[in-house]
């Protein structure tokens, strides 16, 4: 059925290449026929839930399977790579966005949000950051980012009636824009200093002209990456993070913090891997400083926040910095390392917020850490998933997270960056100071009334996608096995195929 | 599969197992079945005692299984002279855990029960790790139940107790993280051999020469913080005073403890250099002998009896960190000992303590007085544990302090005769609390009626006053099961001539 091989210079091959996108794309297109006709009652908005999760399904299928036995380009990978990265990548987003769509369900019953356009947004972002993840050329990452951001501004202001929620999208598109004008204007600079946008092609150009003090790509790259901190909200980039996952709806507050996040760190790590390796005495630095600064304002500041969408925001920043700081490490490892983590994070981020959505009303922009007291006797399942989350956030032995933030402090340490290593250890310390009180709270302070989590619960949809990021969670922080090897062997395959011989 | 082959693996998993029959069991019967599943861990445990073989320092019963092999992880598990005692010490404490607990915990049975049995499997879990990952994932995860132990079932200053508590234990162990993490990769790229293994790292470990300073550094935060040494020990009264009585048994019988066989395992034997280089040794002892003095002077003034026990560990575990830098076998000896000993002793206080505050809703000392008349046996049991705590030849608490000053006097004279005194001072605050609690007249007209000792508390104290007993007389077979792994410990140091020769500890 597929290929061994494609030629992705030919049209025919490029939409062999890329099918899981295509078949996405379509599916969109018939979903915004059906919310066309079928857009007035709750029981229209459930059928575009339905369809959306089959599609995702679908989509998360044909990723595998693409996965599994891909294709291998034929020559030059030209404006998408067919490898292990790319797909991997495409089914962390595509499990983000399935167990975002999970969310809403309940959660838009309950705040009475009737808009079935809401899930083809979800889908249409997804679409965008598979390309994110799996663009081979500086232009179509750039438009994948662009289809992606559109999408999530939108989604942010889904809530019309909520003047916090205009606020937040209204927030969220000014500084967007601005970030794809630094990242555009990134683009061109680099352009203009290797004459391509392929990303393999930039490598080879670099080596070839010997381009490595070149100032204009530098200040090319410089632009980049101010327009990638934006979008994973990197200290100094981060103003506009707090209030817009704070104003936006949660499951779509979850969706940025997780989906969102990874597809942008996606997109930086296939840039600067493949595109930029020999210039990474320039960027390992910047991300360096970058990095540590990130880590320690957002656990710092997380540490001042009573109210937990606000906490969960912040914190989202502090991971952003651990991220990061695998991104710095500059090597396989670190590739390996964000691979593992970005699905890890995509899971406890995405499990968080729904506990979060559940308990929380009217938006949730006011419930406190406190208003959680008690939980631990009046809803023990709920209260021992939020605490696999939390300690999973903390990276305590035992659970995903404490392997991910393994992975990526053996990455810091195997490349040397020692005091960078150290600063990710003081922050996570930090960081307990705001994920116990969670625990705290839900245990050992007993509730406020009799009839407190009277109506908190569960049901449907949000039930499954918190128990099952719970359990995966605790299953890959005992036996990460499986998932390491996945991301060690297709972090490999990220590096550029390309034996660059320069004659002198 | 003959006993050392699966023991060390059945140790570890059957408390999971019975945590879980906990959960899913009611909550009346939460107890009755921790109690059997703790007597069962115990009773599998005892003979360890005797398939021992004292006359190696090599680790026994080992076992490996492949975990993360990627990242060069195996599950793998040994005891030698030291832990052997330390895996003993805690199966053997945690019944009595669960019998001390039978009434004082009213309050969700079951979720207590099964913290507790899961902190068995991670105490248990640090003492017999052979890998590095292994050991700190256990370190790490024993901190769980204990918060909660601490966060819900404790005294009116839980929360912050608990906290504290989580915190500076999670600091320390943070560091420590990075240290083993930058060693396994030094020794990975001199050796070849990506390995957390225990002995692969012990044997490669001169690699990593450059660094030793930071690395000992980094495990010495986190074993400090644990013992608790001074100025590291903030954390340990609110802990231990808050904590339900089964909460301050552990805390104080095994999990200080782990902060000493940190040091005897990992931090001296990696780093022999930077531990015994002069100034770092001075800094211990001299620390180590501030405990002493301080944790004595702090307990003598201390109202409260549980915050007496409490501040009078900090003074034992230092004599543990003197014996250990002091490094003569008998100041080795003497501190594997003293650290069963405090297990012991300090562990009947507080359930001692805990039966006090039973009766009388107060830990006053002043609360009380006179009521030996009263309760006899409660009286007469806790002048034993008391006496066995100062030292008193006879009993445990003698053999250990002998031994560690015996053996520190040849290197550290004047730190010695310093140290020497806080057997003074113990005498001071323990006799005084004694008269306190049991002499004096009894003037409070509300304990004439006091109910002593049951037969279930009677269970929990006569084993301990059985092993005080018994390693007071006749501490020829402890000392005989510890003397390889010590003598072994010594001589990786300072090299095979060390005095070999040992005296021979008789007692009457």
């Amino acid at each position: 059925m597929i290929p061994a091989s494609v030629d992705l210079s030919q049209a025919s091959g490029l939409l062999v290449a890329m099918m899981p996108e295509v078949f996405l794309t379509g599916w969109v297109l018939l979903l915004l026929l059906v919310v066309a006709w079928q857009h007035r009652s709750a029981e229209d908005q459930r059928l575009v839930a339905r369809l959306s999760l089959a599609g995702l399904f679908v989509t998360l299928g044909l990723v595998l399977v693409y996965w599994l036995r891909g294709p291998e380009a034929e020559g030059l990978e030209v404006m998408v790579a067919l490898d292990g990265f790319r797909f991997a990548t495409a089914a962390v987003f595509l499990i983000g966005a399935i167990l975002a769509v999970a969310v809403s369900q309940q959660y838009l019953g309950r705040e009475r949000i009737l808009v079935p356009e809401y899930y083809v947004l979800i889908l249409l972002a997804t679409i965008g950051m598979m390309f994110m993840g799996g663009g081979a050329d500086l232009v179509v990452i750039f438009l994948g980012l662009e289809l992606m951001s559109v999408a999530v501004y939108v989604l942010a202001g889904i809530n019309r009636r909520s003047v916090f929620a205009a606020e937040a999208a209204l927030k969220y598109f000014l500084l967007g824009a601005f970030a794809s004008a630094f990242l555009l204007y990134g683009i061109a600079l680099i352009y203009g200093a290797t004459g391509t946008t392929n990303l393999t092609l930039i490598y080879v150009q670099i080596s070839a002209i010997g381009l490595q003090t070149d100032a204009m790509l530098i200040v090319g790259i410089a632009m980049l990456l101010i327009g990638f901190g934006f979008k994973v909200a990197a200290v100094p980039f981060h103003m506009w993070t707090p209030d817009v996952y704070d104003g936006a709806p949660t499951p779509v507050t979850a969706f940025m913090a997780a989906a969102v996040k990874a597809a942008a760190f996606a997109a930086l790590v296939r840039i600067l891997v493949q595109a930029l390796a020999p210039m990474d005495a320039v960027w390992t630095e910047a991300l360096w400083w970058l990095a540590a600064i990130t880590m320690v304002v957002g656990n710092v500041v997380a540490l001042a926040q009573r109210r937990l969408k606000r906490m969960l925001a912040y914190s989202s920043i502090g991971h952003a910095g651990y991220i990061l700081v695998a991104v710095a490490s500059g090597t396989d490892l670190g590739t390996a390392a964000l691979l593992y983590y970005v699905l890890v994070y995509t899971l406890m981020t995405v499990g968080a917020f729904a506990v979060l959505a559940v308990a929380g009303r009217g938006g949730e922009r006011d419930t406190l850490i406190d208003d959680l007291n008690g939980l631990g006797s009046r809803r023990p399942w709920l209260a021992f998933a939020m605490t696999v989350f939390m300690l999973s956030l903390l990276g305590f032995p035992g659970t995903a997270g404490f392997i991910g933030k393994w992975y990526i402090l053996s990455a810091a340490v195997q490349a040397e960056q020692l005091k960078l290593a150290i600063v990710l250890v003081g922050a996570s310390i930090l960081s307990a100071g705001y994920y116990l009180p969670v625990i705290m709270a839900m245990y050992m302070k007993a509730p406020a009334s009799e009839t407190a989590h009277a109506d908190t619960r569960a049901v449907g949809a949000v039930r499954w996608v918190i128990g099952v990021t719970a359990a995966l969670l605790l299953l890959f922080g005992v036996w990460p096995n499986a998932m390491l090897d996945l991301a060690r062997e297709e972090s490999r395959q990220l590096r550029p195929a390309v034996v660059v011989t320069v004659s002198r | 599969m003959t006993y050392g082959e699966w023991i060390l693996d059945l140790l570890l998993a059957f408390p999971l197992l019975a945590a879980l029959a906990v959960l899913l069991g009611s909550e009346a019967v939460a107890k009755r079945v921790a109690l059997g599943a703790t007597l069962i861990e115990f009773l599998l445990s005892v003979p360890l005692w005797w398939m021992f073989d004292p006359g190696t320092a090599a680790m026994q019963f080992e076992v490996t299984h492949p975990w993360i092999p990627q990242w060069g992880i195996m599950f793998s598990l040994g005891i030698d002279g030291i832990s052997l005692f330390m895996v003993l010490l805690t199966t053997f404490t945690m019944p009595l855990a669960v019998l001390g607990s039978w009434n004082y915990i009213k309050e969700k049975q079951r979720a207590y029960y099964a913290l507790l049995l899961v902190l068995t499997t991670g105490m248990l879990g640090v003492f017999v790790a052979l890998d590095l990952f292994v050991f700190y994932v256990f370190w790490e995860v024993m901190l769980i139940p204990m918060y909660f132990l601490i966060g819900v079932w404790g005294g009116p200053r839980r929360l912050y107790a608990a906290i504290k508590f989580f915190l500076f234990t999670f600091v320390g162990s943070l560091l420590m993280l990075v240290a083993i993490l930058a060693m396994y990769y030094v020794v990975g790229r001199t050796t070849g051999e990506y390995s957390f293994a225990y002995g692969h790292l012990l044997a490669n470990v001169g690699s990593v020469d450059r660094w030793a300073f930071w690395l000992f550094g980094a495990f010495f935060l986190a074993f400090a913080i644990k013992v608790p040494m001074f100025p590291f020990h903030t954390w340990l009264p609110d802990a231990h005073v808050e904590a339900p009585t089964a909460g301050s048994v552990i805390l104080a019988g095994i999990l200080l403890k782990m902060g000493t066989y940190g040091f005897l395992r990992f931090a001296v034997p990696f780093f022999p250099d930077v531990a015994f280089h002069p100034t770092v040794q001075a800094v211990v002892v001299v620390l180590a002998v501030i405990g002493i003095i301080y944790g004595a002077l702090v307990a003598m003034v201390q109202p409260d009896f549980k915050k007496l026990v409490a501040y009078s560990s900090i003074s034992h575990l230092g004599f543990v960190m003197l014996g250990i830098w002091a490094l003569s076998l008998q100041s080795v000896e003497g501190a594997i000992v003293i650290m069963i000993n405090h297990g012991i002793s300090t562990g009947a206080l507080f359930f001692l303590a805990g039966m006090l505050y039973e009766r009388a809703h107060t830990r006053e000392i002043a609360a009380f007085g006179g009521i030996a008349k009263v309760v006899p046996a409660l009286a007469a049991t806790l002048t034993i544990v008391s006496l066995s705590s100062i030292g008193l030849p006879g009993t445990n608490g003698f053999i250990g302090e002998f031994l560690v000053l015996v053996g520190s006097f040849g290197t550290f004279p004047w730190a010695t005769v310093v140290a020497a005194t806080g057997v003074i001072f113990a005498a001071a605050y323990l006799l005084r609390a004694l008269q306190g609690l049991i002499y004096n007249r009894l003037d409070k007209p509300e304990h004439e009626r006091m109910r002593d000792l049951s037969a279930r508390e009677l269970a929990v104290l006569v084993p301990l006053i059985a092993c005080i007993l018994w390693m007071g007389l006749y501490p020829a077979p402890f000392l005989r099961r510890m003397e390889a792994s010590a003598q072994a410990l010594v001589e990786q140091i300072k090299g095979p001539e060390a005095p070999t020769a040992h005296v021979q500890v008789e007692v009457p």
